[in-house]
């Protein structure tokens, strides 16, 4: 049979088995650098920020913030949407290149999931701290209550968020932390210090790495990666039905679930690109994660944003073919033309047109220009979202009650509390968890390295 | 089944299959314990024990709780107070400006919430937004508490035998007493005053309006000899031309206009007619907006189109004619259109100028609508004020020989022209009173001030027309330590008699005889307190002679440099006597949707021309700055700005806000008037002012949201201009069941022809279901609480635009979008076809909001009770009693929104089964409907094929909100029709 390998070489400098296992966990022996202190200060100051952000929100109310009677829903659901969106990239990185048999995502399918872990927790904050009356958030859990037979409404695609974000929170958690159990053995058995013995001695779960082991291991990731491929597909398709099930001109549209998805899926290869730049940078993986990494991931990025801007044509086609004068003046109106079209035409140039230059061979080889792209592509993405909640809601069937929005302090800081969260949570993974999946790397060691 | 033996005598028990016995427990013998212990029963001690425990534990989770609040019952039961019944007292609503005839709803004893009283031939139980406010200002925290001298409080006692004493010196000194009053319209109070004037004979009464009519009554004294503002009648009119006369917003008596008008405009039974009605104006108004034709003129080119239409009537009955300057506007069509409806006409002008009332009077003697539509002999009594007497006034106090005033209903400080010569005329007065209710800017320069009681506490009568009279009953005991200002005469002309009494004695003195229905005046005085009307049998004098009057023209200033300054009430504030109404304040505009301030209203060419944009500031006369508005319709070369603003004294809510020009209104020949001055203008760069708006969109997008017609395509096909209703009925169809009722299905139905928009609707609804005030900063963040919301859409060019109102509440739609999207099912469908909310499930995840194609979802962003940061009724301990106890206060962080009064639907079909009957169509009113002027809404049972509701639901009129969104509504609306000539 023939084969041509597409994939240019994966692991570079001609390493060991045990090469591997020095240079992935050096940075965890190492001492803690300066820059680690300085950003995890920067973080933790974010976090305070959007702590005092939440105790305002909570204390004073939702007055607070830049919604009002018409856009009800602003940066808070935004920022939820663009979290969940990020968080789909572990899993999907993992799980459909694991089921596609993709060799090539070994070496950043653990940061990518860590990512993910991270991103959703940023994504759950928002509608807990959205709700007017947070302190009975619990009544949209369907609890056996003293209420009578009062249960949540099944039909509301509000709960069904609650659902599918929970078990895709749990899935990616237990599918990142199965996938270290090895690793973390291998630091148990490295490690000077005591107190890191017995911590990741118990978070090895007793791992010996026997042959049995492995096949178990083996077994469960393949089962979690097949009970979490389709929450994959299910989580943004559901987010995405809080605005296709709804009426509002703009949402009401039955693109949503597959757009949603591949935007989702967009936004998280962009977020683990501009990760992963970094990491390569500051820990010197240059060896794990190469060229040939990126090259890939810009590949699919160039292919997933022509799905993108065929979206979101297919949306002007229809709004226009299927001639609802609502739908037409959302889009025409009030997208591409109108007050909102500075963020439209950002989230189409960043979306749909600067990911094309990755066409070209010599812009995916020059790492800093694909580190600016993936930030175009985040902040498009992040653009899509906005021009989607507040374009709809701003000026929707009667133009008597169009309002304009702009957030508040207390929604950016909330935000920027987020965003605290995220960095910080991958600072302390990249301090106390191996960034490449050690065991992973080893098995295709043979097979595309030089 | 097995059996198991444990020894061998259980085992030869269970072989004779013998029933077990139960051996008797051993008595264990400890010693000192007692029966009752032994047996396990508790003990003294034991009782004691755990009553202390569980004292303690009860204290301790109830220290958690909230605080106790104290709910005293009666200790004598009072007549007629049923807890949770409301009583309804007949009374009326009378400010100095406006007359109503009422019904008091009080709960417990405590009135809460006003209703219009379906007896009055005059108000005919409509009311206005300010009516419906009034009962707000019955719990304001500012009002008075004790009476106060030098604005230091002292008692009754010491203010009576001072003011007593000072008055007698004065008297007797031979100096002038003045009693300055706005217009008094109850007979008993006139009579009262005769009473003063004997006691001291120095005394002189003189009526003071802000806003003047004065000119009406001189007109008619040298035309008709005598000085009165006669009656109009809409509903016999057929034609109505109006000149700057806000008949249906703020003229004259708005309510019975209302009434008249829309009646005459319904168009729902097969009616082929309607009243037409054409408006020339200068401002935008919302009569303005409702006229078939509007044409904006010029203030000072009033006059000018006025003679000119009089001299094309004349000329065409060949009656001799004015020589006057060519016509500014073609009037000649107008006039024979106005000769076609001969008298079924009507001309009216607003203007307080002589000489326009004069030719406004000659056109309708010519036009013989003397009689007919225009009624001399049941003259209206409001607006009695006489502004050359109050100049003269101001004259003579300046010199030092006016001894004593006293100030009742009336605030010359703030709403005089020139109120600095008024002050310092004061300043030379030797005792000055003032019967004020609460602080104003009169009252604070006064010696004394006798606060007066509010008018709910009152006893009181009033003649608004003459021969029609109305009572006033106090509905509640005085709140603060405030009496009667009538009272305090009586006290101050040495009686010991109560008003109360005098009243009663002068109803049996004088208007008992004036009826021939009671025998007895204690059964005459019963009916007429339980009705709240009275009409006279008396024969009135009908005797009027028409008298020429030369019609001349005095050119008005012009300044082609300068713009002319036009001042006008707004529908909510008015003269501003109610500036410290929350209600009021947040009311939007009808027309341009504004609330909490005045600002410099400037047309659309006149904004291109200086490059204005609403909220931009402009600098008047070089004076002073004012934030502008671009109103759409205005005339191109004047601006216009409301009265009522700027009050310095009249509380926390009303200080300050806007600017006060009253002082830009003008005098001439002694005439206090709102047009007149000529200002410049000046844009001030990069500075703009916050306006908290409501709406900042004007048009319906092509849309067809309000839809419309005119009444000639309108008799060729009813069903014209809403042909897309028919459509989307053939369009809408749907995978599911369609929803079904059973006994009731609840239904409202609006008559866009009949809305006018006056805001009533959105105040009584408030009244009703507690709807929170948020204040200017909120409003401008487009959160506004209102239940029941008036869109107001422009179309047409914007120089001169056509107007509608539209009212939007919920629309309890049967497929409604916000329903199903709610996590936590806290807004389901009820069995009757109503959308309810319930608040304690709701979360606030404010997802129905988003999904409401209507935006009629409210979400309390703020915990707006007991917050000072929303200081205003709900945040005093006073201001809380006007909250309706049917109807709970929501809390921070739920939705909420127009329930269709579910708590009225509750009551009348509790009262249906408690007297075993059917529910009667039109028993239930919502509090939207029930005080509409207009009667514009209906409110029944959509499953009863009889009902009024269902009626209007088979007319070809009727069509549903974005009936193409199939949210199936519940309410529905019906064409709006225009009267138009081609």
């Amino acid at each position: 049979m023939y084969k041509k390998e597409v994939r240019g070489i994966l692991v570079q400098g001609n390493k060991s088995y045990g090469q591997i296992t020095r240079d992935v966990t050096a940075p965890l022996y190492a001492q803690t650098p300066l820059w680690w202190y300085i950003a995890i200060s920067i973080s933790s100051i974010a976090i305070l920020v959007g702590a005092l952000a939440i105790y305002k929100t909570v204390s004073t109310g939702i007055g607070t913030w830049g919604v009002n009677n018409n856009v009800a829903w602003g940066w808070a659901i935004i920022n939820f949407v663009w979290w969940v969106g990020i968080g789909h990239a572990g899993t999907a990185f993992s799980i459909f290149l694991l089921i596609l048999r993709q060799k090539w995502r070994t070496s950043i399918n653990r940061a990518a999931e860590a990512m993910t872990v991270v991103a959703v927790i940023c994504a759950g904050l928002f509608p807990m701290i959205h709700m007017g009356r947070i302190w009975n958030a619990f009544f949209i859990f369907p609890y056996w209550n003293t209420r009578g037979p009062l249960w949540d409404n099944f039909n509301s695609p509000l709960f069904w968020d609650v659902v599918a974000i929970s078990t895709y929170f749990m899935a990616s958690a237990v599918f990142w932390f199965i996938g270290m159990i090895p690793d973390f053995a291998t630091i148990r058995d490295n490690t000077t210090s005591k107190i890191k013995k017995r911590v990741y001695g118990f978070l090895s779960f007793g791992w010996i790495g026997n042959a049995r082991g492995w096949l178990r291991f083996e077994t469960a990731s393949l089962l979690l990666g097949g009970l979490a491929a389709p929450l994959v597909v299910a989580v943004h398709s559901i987010v995405s039905m809080d605005f296709a099930t709804s009426v509002m001109p703009g949402w009401h549209t039955t693109i949503f679930p597959p757009y949603f998805v591949v935007g989702a899926i967009f936004s998280g290869f962009g977020m683990v690109l501009t990760l992963m730049i970094i990491v390569r940078k500051v820990f010197k993986f240059q060896d794990y994660i190469t060229q040939s990494h990126f090259d890939a991931i810009a590949r699919i990025l160039t292919f997933i944003s022509l799905i993108m801007a065929t979206a979101y044509t297919t949306e002007l086609f229809i709004a226009w073919y299927g001639g609802g004068e609502y739908e037409m003046f959302t889009f025409m109106k009030n997208r591409v033309t109108g007050e909102y079209t500075m963020a439209f035409w950002t989230m189409i140039t960043c979306n749909a047109i600067i990911p094309q230059l990755f066409w070209f061979k010599k812009i995916r080889k020059n790492i800093t220009i694909v580190f600016i792209m993936s930030i175009f592509i985040n902040i498009g993405m992040w653009f899509e979202r906005y021009v989607i909640v507040v374009t709809s809601l701003s000026k929707d069937f009667l133009p008597s009650s169009w309002a304009a929005y702009a957030p508040t302090y207390v929604e950016i800081g909330i935000f920027v509390g987020t965003l605290g969260i995220f960095i910080t949570g991958v600072l302390l993974f990249f301090r106390y968890v191996p960034m490449i999946a050690i065991s992973e790397v080893k098995g295709i060691l043979k097979k595309t390295s030089n | 089944m097995k059996k198991y033996w444990q020894s061998l005598e259980d085992y030869q028990r269970i072989k004779t299959n013998q029933e077990y016995v139960e051996k008797p427990e051993p008595e264990f013998s400890i010693e000192g314990m007692s029966e009752e212990e032994k047996k396990g029963k508790a003990t003294r001690r034991d009782f004691l024990k755990m009553l202390g425990f569980t004292v303690g534990g009860a204290v301790i989770a109830a220290s958690c709780e909230t605080p106790v609040r104290k709910a005293i019952p009666f200790l004598n039961q009072p007549e007629e107070i049923t807890p949770g019944v409301a009583n309804y007292y007949a009374s009326t609503f009378y400010d100095g400006n406006d007359y109503c005839s009422i019904l008091v709803k009080t709960r417990e004893g405590r009135p809460i919430k006003i209703e219009g009283n379906d007896l009055s031939t005059i108000s005919k139980g409509g009311t206005s937004a300010r009516v419906q406010a009034s009962i707000l200002n019955l719990y304001d925290n500012a009002r008075f508490k004790t009476p106060q001298k030098d604005n230091q409080e002292i008692d009754w006692g010491t203010l009576d035998s001072e003011v007593s004493s000072q008055l007698k010196f004065i008297s007797e000194q031979g100096k002038e007493i003045v009693l300055l009053t706005g217009t008094i319209i109850s007979p008993s109070t006139r009579k009262l005053i005769e009473d003063f004037k004997l006691i001291y004979p120095g005394t002189k009464w003189i009526t003071y309006d802000a806003i003047s009519y004065h000119a009406i009554r001189l007109a008619h004294q040298k035309q008709f000899g005598a000085a009165i503002i006669p009656s109009y009648d809409f509903s016999k009119a057929k034609l109505v031309v109006g000149f700057n006369a806000d008949f249906l917003g703020t003229w004259l008596s708005p309510v019975e206009f209302t009434k008249q008008y829309s009646a005459a405009r319904k168009l729902l039974n097969g009616e082929t007619s309607m009243l037409r009605h054409i408006q020339y104006e200068t401002t935008m108004t919302i009569t303005g907006g409702m006229a078939d034709n509007r044409t904006p003129i010029k203030a000072s080119d009033e006059k000018v189109t006025l003679l000119n239409l009089y001299n094309e009537i004349a000329g065409l009955l060949g009656q001799t004619q004015f020589t006057i300057s060519k016509p500014v506007v073609e009037v000649h069509k107008l006039a024979v259109e106005l000769l076609e409806n001969k008298g079924e006409s009507m001309v009216l002008c607003g203007s307080n100028d002589e000489e326009s009332q004069l030719i406004v009077n000659a056109i309708n003697y010519l036009l013989g609508n003397y009689g007919k539509t225009i009624d001399l002999v049941h003259n209206v009594q409001l607006k009695q004020g006489n502004d050359i007497e109050v100049a003269a006034l101001i004259e003579r106090m300046n010199t030092g020989n006016v001894g004593v005033i006293i100030h009742y209903n009336t605030n010359p400080v703030y709403n005089y022209p020139n109120s600095q010569k008024y002050v310092d005329g004061l300043t030379k007065v030797d005792l000055k009173i003032s019967f004020a209710e609460s602080p104003d800017e009169t009252s604070t320069v006064c010696d004394y001030v006798a606060p007066d009681h509010n008018y709910l506490e009152s006893w009181n009568d009033a003649e608004p027309k003459l021969g029609f009279y109305s009572m006033m009953q106090p509905s509640i005991r005085n709140i603060f330590e405030t009496r009667q200002a009538q009272d305090s005469l009586l006290k101050w002309i040495g009686s010991d008699q109560s008003y109360q009494d005098y009243l009663e004695k002068y109803w049996e003195a004088d208007l008992f005889a004036k009826q021939s229905k009671f025998g007895t005046f204690k059964a005459f005085w019963n009916q007429s307190v339980h009705d709240g009307v009275f009409i006279s049998e008396e024969k009135l004098n009908s005797n009027f002679a028409y008298q020429e009057a030369e019609l001349k023209i005095t050119e008005p200033d012009k300044d082609n440099a300068k713009y002319e300054l036009f001042l006008y009430e707004k529908a909510g504030i008015g003269s501003g006597n109610f500036a410290n109404n929350p209600w009021l304040q947040e009311l939007p505009d009808p027309i341009n949707m504004s609330t909490w301030d005045n600002y410099l209203c400037v047309s659309t060419l006149l904004a291109e021309e200086f490059g204005f944009k609403t909220e931009d500031v402009a600098l008047i006369n070089g004076n002073f700055e004012m934030p502008v508005l671009v109103q759409p319709g205005l005339e191109k070369n004047s601006v216009a700005i409301a009265v009522g603003y700027g009050r310095t004294t009249a509380g926390k809510v009303g200080d300050h806000l806007g600017t006060n020009i009253y002082p830009y209104m003008t005098i001439t020949n002694g005439l206090k008037k709102l047009s007149g001055s000529l200002v410049s203008i000046e844009k001030v760069d990069g500075k703009t002012y916050p306006l908290a708006l409501t709406q900042s969109h004007h048009t319906m997008e092509g849309r067809s949201l309000v839809r419309e017609t005119t009444l000639e395509k309108y008799l060729k096909d009813p069903a014209s201009g809403n042909e897309r209703h028919a459509e989307d009925a053939k369009k809408n169809t749907t995978l599911y069941s369609k929803p079904e009722f059973t006994g009731f299905h609840w239904g409202m139905a609006i008559n866009q022809n009949s809305c006018i928009g006056c805001g009533n609707c959105v105040i009584s609804c408030q009244a009703e279901n507690n709807v929170a005030v948020i204040g200017k900063q909120e409003v401008r963040n487009r959160r506004i609480m209102h239940w029941i919301r008036i869109d107001r859409y422009y179309s047409e060019e914007a120089e001169n635009p056509e107007v509608y109102h539209q009212p939007v509440m919920c629309q309890h739609c049967d497929n409604a979008p916000c329903e199903n999207v709610c996590p936590v099912a806290a807004t389901p469908h009820s069995s009757e076809g109503l959308n309810q909310m319930a608040y304690n499930r709701c979360i606030g995840t404010r997802y129905c909001m988003n999904n409401c194609p209507y935006r009629v979802r409210r979400f309390n962003w703020f915990e707006y009770a007991n917050n000072k940061d929303f200081d205003y009724n709900m945040n005093n301990d006073v201001g809380k009693l006007v909250l309706n106890p049917d109807v709970v206060v929501r809390s921070r962080g739920v939705v909420e929104k127009c329930s269709l009064c579910v708590q009225r639907i509750q009551e009348k079909k509790l009262l249906a089964k408690r007297e075993n009957r059917q529910l009667m169509d039109g028993e239930i009113k919502t509090a939207c409907q029930a005080s509409c002027p207009a009667d514009a809404i209906t409110f029944g049972n959509l499953l009863d094929p009889n009902s009024a509701i269902s009626k209007i639901n088979e007319d070809p009129r009727n069509y549903h909100l974005l009936e193409e969104v199939h949210t199936l509504p519940s309410v529905s609306y019906m064409t709006k029709i225009r009267n138009k000539k081609s």
